[in-house]
């Protein structure tokens, strides 16, 4: 099957006064049908950027510079803004970080429902985009979805506005949904719920997902694939159990070491000692160097290339972890 | 609710009798209206007589008493200078002056909100630029030298539209007012305008303010990625979050603007109440400058409470406790 999505050395730029500032620059990646492709590294590495490049959401002074999106063999960077706003939340949709932000205040949670379905389709009357609204409240584990409908977002506790997000960005049958730390804000109990609940909803719809977080262990435990991103670059991505299991970028090693793990209890966690390089002013060399233990002169002297191994991986990384 | 509007009430009383207290003090320090009053040839024996008449003889502590006890029969006592109540004076005149404000705040809210907005939207651009550097003029040019600054442009020099006095009126739905007139509407168009600038300003400077702050916010961003139109989400999710600071301003507001109108009033001799009232200080005439004052105590006390409820029912998150 052809994938969803397919993200091409993409580059987002932004034109900042103290100069550009490279927040992408050469993410490739894929995304299948159905498939669950974790999106994972480190604040400020990319990631949202990423996700917004996808949606066409870049603000000022960003932008998309360099690179393709091919949705389903469609590339997004060159479509019109009126097209692209047809995507947007209904082929392509996204749940963002905080659930106390992105639920306008001032606005009942069903004119927030209705309005999303009927901006991509005005031929649907509001008896029935209520009904579907409340159909998709009630799928995502919401209580007396009738009579929540009409509450405020205020009324919602954090964990129950995240479900209502999750619930509008279904509301369209997307083929992709961009899940950019949907549950970074929650309670662990209430992160697990909703980690599982979007799990199950993906896979019954077919639908593919796009999960950013800076938490490796969030999706080791259900993506299909992992990208792991450091300043602007995916430096290594592969199939979960080869990347967890083998990781090959001292950068990935290094995350894997800071995550609590059953057969290393008692033993201090690891961290990566040392600071991201600046966007604004990224070295010639490989990204990483200032903080990698296997650093080699050539490090310093350019940047490695993108190489795909046996395995299905692709690294970036004069040498590798064995 | 009920218990909020009741508490309030109770609350708007006691700051109209602490007012009264205020004001009754404040004039009778100013001076004595006696000399305006009585013609300088009259004898010892007619002085005497006015002054009785007037209730002027008996100590202050008792004036206020006489004066709390009628006012609380609405009565406020008698215009010195025209002999008819002060109040009826103020209320036949109270239509002009609201009517005057009114239009001014529409002025302000229709021109003021996009305008806003819009250099919100684009703080860098000329237009808004433009905007802003208008807006501190309207700021910091005094009113009644903006409004013959006016006279003298449209009325004396273009000849477009008349400086003074109200125009016909017309009867609309019980309401008598100069807008539902050609004549009219030429008329309230210079002082509305006059009056409406320092609003228009701080409406403008509200709108921009509140836009570049929304704007950035997340459930912005998220109604774009559900797909809405860039219309839908100005007009409806930023617009609804941006009214709030802004009724809340212009409603508080509007009792300044009605206290304001006594300047434009005067340059283009618009017969409200604020024209009243300067003639009144200037004449010492007692009863009107008290029931006036009071009378703007209780607007702005009502406009406090009206706000109050607005403000509630915008914003979802402080709708008052008990209606859920
Ligand atoms: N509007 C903007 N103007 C300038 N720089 C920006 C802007 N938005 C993001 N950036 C920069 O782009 C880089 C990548 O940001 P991004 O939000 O994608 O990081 P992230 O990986 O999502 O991090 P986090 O885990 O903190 O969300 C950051 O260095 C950030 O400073
Ligand atoms: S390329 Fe060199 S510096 Fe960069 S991660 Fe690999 S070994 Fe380390
Ligand atoms: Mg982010």
């Amino acid at each position: 099957m052809p994938p969803i999505l397919e993200v091409k050395n993409l580059q987002t730029h932004f034109f900042t006064k103290a100069g550009v500032l490279k927040a992408v620059d050469g993410v490739s990646f894929e995304i299948g049908a159905g498939e669950i492709i974790g999106l994972v590294g480190e604040s400020g590495s990319g990631k949202s950027i990423t996700g917004f490049s996808i949606l066409g959401l870049v603000d000022e002074p960003g932008r998309v510079v360099g690179g393709q999106i091919l949705f389903k063999g469609q590339d997004l960077t060159t479509l019109a803004p009126a097209d692209m706003q047809k995507m947007r939340g209904s082929r392509i949709a996204m749940i963002f970080q905080d659930p106390m932000m992105t639920l306008n205040p001032v606005l009942r949670i069903e004119t927030q429902m209705i309005e999303a379905i009927q901006t991509h389709d005005s031929s649907v009357g509001k008896d029935e985009a209520r009904q579907r609204s409340r159909d998709a409240l009630g799928l995502v584990g919401i209580s007396s979805p009738e009579e929540r409908m009409r509450a405020y977002p205020h009324q919602f506790s954090g964990g129950m506005r995240q479900r209502v997000s999750i619930a509008i960005a279904m509301l369209n049958r997307p083929d992709l949904i961009i899940a950019d730390e949907p549950t970074t804000a929650l309670d662990v109990t209430i992160q697990g719920q909703v980690i599982h609940e979007m799990q199950k909803l993906c896979k019954k719809t077919k639908t593919a997902l796009l999960w950013i977080t800076h938490d490796l262990a969030v999706v080791a435990g259900i993506s299909n694939r992992i990208c792991v991103m450091y300043a602007g670059r995916v430096v290594e991505q592969g199939p979960n159990e080869a990347l967890i299991g083998n990781p090959m970028h001292p950068y990935t090693n290094g995350l894997l070491g800071s995550v609590p793990s059953q057969n290393r209890r008692g033993e201090p966690l690891q961290q990566i000692e040392g600071i991201v390089p600046s966007l604004l002013n990224l070295p010639v060399g490989c990204a990483f160097e200032n903080r990698c233990g296997n650093a080699l002169a050539e490090c310093r002297q350019s940047a490695p290339d993108e190489v795909t191994m046996d395995d299905q991986r692709v690294l970036r990384c004069f040498n590798r972890v064995k | 609710m009920t218990a909020f509007v009741l508490r309030r009430s109770l609350q708007s009383i006691l700051v109209l009798f602490v007012m009264s207290l205020i004001v009754f003090a404040g004039v009778n320090l100013v001076g004595d209206p006696v000399d305006m009053l009585i013609n300088p040839e009259a004898d010892q024996q007619e002085i005497e007589r006015v002054i009785k008449d007037l209730g002027l003889d008996r100590p202050v502590t008792e004036q206020y008493w006489y004066f709390l006890v009628n006012a609380f029969q609405g009565d406020l006592g008698k215009s010195f200078v025209f002999g008819e109540p002060a109040l009826k004076l103020i209320v036949q005149r109270m239509p002009a002056t609201f009517e005057l404000a009114l239009f001014s705040l529409l002025i302000a809210v229709v021109f003021g909100i996009p305008l806003g907005i819009y250099a919100g939207l684009k703080p860098a651009s000329k237009v808004s630029r433009t905007i802003m550097a208008g807006s501190i003029l309207g700021f910091s040019m005094p009113t009644f030298w903006v409004g013959i600054i006016l006279i003298m442009f449209f009325s004396v020099h273009l000849g477009w539209l008349p400086s003074t006095g109200r125009g016909d009126v017309a009867t609309v739905f019980g309401i008598t007012s100069s807008i539902f007139t050609l004549d009219g509407l030429s008329h309230i168009f210079l002082p509305a305008f006059n009056l409406a600038l320092f609003k228009l300003s701080s409406v403008i400077r509200l709108a921009r303010a509140g836009t570049r702050e929304i704007i950035l916010q997340d459930y912005i961003k998220f109604a774009r990625a559900k797909g809405l139109s860039e219309k839908r989400v100005i007009n409806v999710h930023l617009l609804k979050n941006i009214l709030i600071p802004i009724v809340t301003v212009i409603g508080l507001e509007f009792g300044s603007l009605i206290a304001f109108s006594t300047v434009t009033e005067t340059v283009f001799a618009w017969p409200g109440m604020g024209k009243l009232i300067i003639e009144a200080i200037y004449n010492l005439d007692r009863p009107i400058i008290v029931a006036y004052l009071m009378i703007i105590v209780l607007i702005f006390v009502t406009l406090n409470l009206i706000v109050d409820i607005t403000y509630s029912l915008l914003d979802p998150r402080v709708r008052i406790k008990g209606e859920g």
